[in-house]
């Protein structure tokens, strides 16, 4: 997505036919993040969010503000893939999981806090809807998007 | 109507488009906000967000006492990897085909 200015608070959200438990593990479980999240390895602790790539480099890293399976989790993000994105401030990224009717949960990330992070603000914001269409893909077919 | 169904409708309407398009401009704007720039009572103007907040491409947060709308493109990206990919896939591979066929014929 090309936008001028990037927003300094970005929403999205996603219906996945799967249970809170399933969406929590797909996106605190490496196996399962590096199939949709650009092959990034997430580890997720009660203390950090750490997304390593396959030579095992930090990507993303993230101090653990909130940790509440399967229903929310808050932390920072430092994106230290790019020197532009790594010397900014750290933003913020929530993740909340709500159970739908029907056997659905709805996922909602709130990346915020990018008032300091014009650069990672650009970044992510192609970034997560990439990343959530991948993910709903994964959990309601098996199969990871191609290409 | 399914998912996809609600999507597209939200999107056949070019007064809904112009709504996503001042939202990819500046995120999180109240209806007050939004209804400011449009020619259109604000009935109107709940009535075409009420129908993109259904397809999921707008979605709305609280902030104290505003309700927020925000743009989210999710669902866009999921009509987009669901069919565009697949048809320029294919269309590629008809051009790649025609390409073949009329190079060999020459």
């Amino acid at each position: 997505m090309t936008t001028m200015t990037a927003q300094t608070t970005q929403v999205y959200a996603v219906f996945i036919k799967a249970t809170p438990e399933q969406v929590w593990e797909a996106i605190t479980t490496p196996d399962f993040t590096e199939k949709y999240f650009f092959g990034s390895r997430v580890t997720v602790t009660p203390a950090a969010y750490r997304g390593l790539n396959g030579e095992g480099a930090d990507l993303v890293v993230g101090e653990v503000f909130e940790h509440d399976p399967p229903r929310r989790l808050a932390h920072s993000w430092r994106a230290l893939y790019d020197p532009a994105t790594a010397a900014e401030d750290a933003s913020r990224v929530t993740w909340e999981l709500e159970p739908q009717d029907g056997g659905v949960t709805k996922l909602t990330v709130v990346h915020d806090r990018l008032e300091g992070a014009p650069a990672t603000a650009e970044s992510v914001a192609g970034g997560w809807s990439y990343v959530l269409s991948g993910l709903k893909t994964l959990l309601e077919t098996g199969q990871p998007l191609v290409g | 109507m399914d998912d996809d169904d609600r999507v597209f409708k939200a999107l056949a309407d070019p007064t809904r488009r112009h709504l996503l398009d001042r939202l990819h401009e500046r995120d999180g704007r109240t209806l007050t906000e939004l209804e400011s720039e449009l020619a259109m009572t604000r009935f109107g103007v709940m009535k075409h967000l009420r129908v993109l907040e259904d397809a999921g491409v707008v979605t709305t947060r609280r902030s104290g006492r505003e309700k927020l709308h925000f743009l989210n493109p999710v669902p866009i990206r999921l009509i987009h990897d669901r069919w565009i990919d697949k048809y320029t896939e294919r269309r590629v591979a008809a051009l790649a085909d025609l390409k073949q066929e009329l190079e060999e014929s020459a």
